[in-house]
């Protein structure tokens, strides 16, 4: 009993010293943003700075076509390197030189990102552009899917693969209807790390999104984003605009849940089934 | 209808380590084979040249001949078309653990391209008849999950599937070595019945099991086959000392 109680306090303690800061950080959101959400913040756009209300209706739609935007790039890319490291190209040197650009990639802080993005598009196009932004998202998604997307493949059991090649099944279509079939619950958790991880970087979109206090949906311009929105009225010398800046940190954080809990909910209910 | 299979001088390497050397055997049809040896013995790696299996391995390799029919399966095809010929059955049950069981009988023919629904539910229903699960799954193909079945069951419905793609060979690597008596008796019975309409291999450590279901058995040591003969003569009357040895229990 001795030993075992110690150890399971202790992995009680650690589990507690886990979960504390992620509900702290949400009771606070609640706290101080609850109060400031509106039918209004959902549905109206930032009013000029020293009139009371307006809302985050165009930060939470332009959150929403960079993060797609963002996924359309970095989730096919992301993948297909991932099924390249683990079965394609496995012991090649080329595989290993992905592997390790694709680690320090993930390692390149996120503004240094957003210059990169903003000295190949934005300064070329010589304009801000929503497509700029869901670029430099999209690059920060691609090492995270690629290397859990590798580490899931590889966790594939070898009598899977044996399972399908021994009936005449040719390496490619074993790898892509049996392998990544049965990894694909590993990669979408992957890939829902990526996506929440950029969901709320604001710097890459400093250089490049640039942010917009009014509706837009052209990707050739300047778009709003929550995180832009949130770092503009925290740095605001006004009260009301701080406590709407926590209320989309906290819109911010719900969206992602949200997001996360359709996309397991939907994928989890196509593999259970198993059907094609 | 199985054909017989012919193996000359046959000899197979990982790496810089000879596995088997110079084996000659002839395989006749429609009966069962059992190759019979201590482990690391050659027998597994055997059967895995014989549907070019053991060229998964990157370090592996081949020489000799191996007839299958009328087909020399290392000069005339490639090896995807000799696996659907030639069918296999793991040591561990090994089915898809994301598809249910139809989709597991019917993967062999699915990802090699067919796709005709009503088909596909006709060899579906006859492969799991043939392997004798037919009765125990036939109300949940479509809602169960291969992996949710019990151990026996998924290497029936293994059987199944390598019996769906319609091969001429079957081959087993000790088939039956993760499962409980009254499962692996399921398998043994199951042999029985398939050998009318397949040439079947099956690698064993049972020699108990060899002597049930095999009409010849091959004795495999350190990579070399020691003594092939009917199964009654090899565990009666064997002409090599070492065979002698070996089913008596003196080693192995």
């Amino acid at each position: 009993m001795g030993t075992d109680g110690l150890a399971t306090g202790l992995a009680i303690l650690s589990t507690v010293l886990v979960v504390a800061p992620l509900v702290a950080i949400f009771v606070y959101l609640i706290y101080k943003g609850a109060s400031s959400l509106s039918l209004g913040f959902f549905t109206q756009v930032p009013k000029p700075e020293g009139e009371p209300g307006g809302g985050m209706a165009n930060a939470i739609v332009g959150s929403a076509v960079l993060l797609g935007l963002a996924s359309l790039i970095g989730v096919p890319i992301g993948i297909s390197g991932g099924i390249f490291l683990a079965e394609f190209g496995r012991g090649t040197k080329l595989a290993n030189a992905v592997r390790f650009t694709a680690d320090v990639l993930n390692g390149v802080p996120s503004i240094v990102m957003g210059i990169a993005v903003y000295s190949l598009i934005v300064y070329r196009q010589k304009h801000f552009s929503a497509l700029s932004g869901g670029v430099a998202l999209g690059i920060m998604m691609i090492p995270t899917v690629t290397r859990t997307t590798e580490e899931m493949l590889l966790m594939v059991p070898h009598s899977v693969r044996e399972a399908a090649l021994a009936l005449g099944v040719p390496n490619w279509r074993s790898v892509l209807s049996i392998t990544v079939k049965t990894a694909s619950p590993g990669i979408i958790t992957g890939c829902m790390l990526a996506f929440a991880r950029v969901a709320g970087e604001t710097a890459p979109l400093i250089f490049t999104a640039l942010g917009n206090s009014n509706w837009s949906a052209n990707l050739n311009e300047p778009i709003a984003a929550l995180p832009l929105q949130i770092y503009t009225y925290a740095i605001s010398p006004y009260d009301d605009l701080h406590r709407l800046a926590w209320a989309g940190a906290l819109v911010l954080i719900a969206l992602i849940v949200a997001a996360v809990s359709l996309v397991r909910f939907v994928t989890s209910r196509g593999v259970l089934k198993g059907a094609s | 209808m199985g054909v017989g299979i012919e193996v000359g001088n046959l000899n197979a390497w990982y790496g810089a380590n000879h596995t088997l050397q110079d084996i000659n055997l002839n395989i006749p049809a429609n009966h069962a084979t059992a190759l019979i040896g201590p482990s690391g013995c050659g027998k597994s790696t055997f059967v895995r040249c014989l549907n070019r299996m053991h060229e998964t391995n990157p370090v592996a390799r081949v020489t000799g001949t191996v007839r299958i029919g009328d087909l020399d399966i290392y000069k005339d095809a490639k090896p995807v078309e000799i696996r659907r010929r030639v069918g296999m059955v793991f040591q561990r049950p090994n089915p898809f653990p994301t598809m249910s069981i139809y989709d597991n009988v019917a993967a062999g023919l699915k990802l090699n391209g067919y796709s005709n629904r009503r088909v596909l539910d006709e060899i579906v229903e006859q492969s799991l008849k043939d392997s004798a699960l037919w009765d125990e799954v036939k109300d949940d193909l479509k809602k169960k999950s291969g992996a949710s079945l019990s151990g026996g069951q998924q290497q029936r419905l293994c059987i199944a599937r390598a019996l769906a793609v319609d091969p001429e060979v079957l081959l087993m690597d000790e088939p039956a070595s993760a499962l409980d008596p009254v499962s692996t008796s399921k398998i043994e019975d199951l042999i029985f019945e398939l050998k009318s309409q397949y040439t079947i291999v099956i690698v064993t450590h049972n020699m108990q099991q060899a002597a049930r279901v095999a009409e010849k058995t091959g004795f495999f040591l350190n990579g070399r086959m020691v003594e092939f003969d009917s199964t009654h003569k090899i565990f009666t009357n064997p002409s090599d000392k070492r065979t002698e040895d070996y089913i008596t229990g003196r080693f192995g």
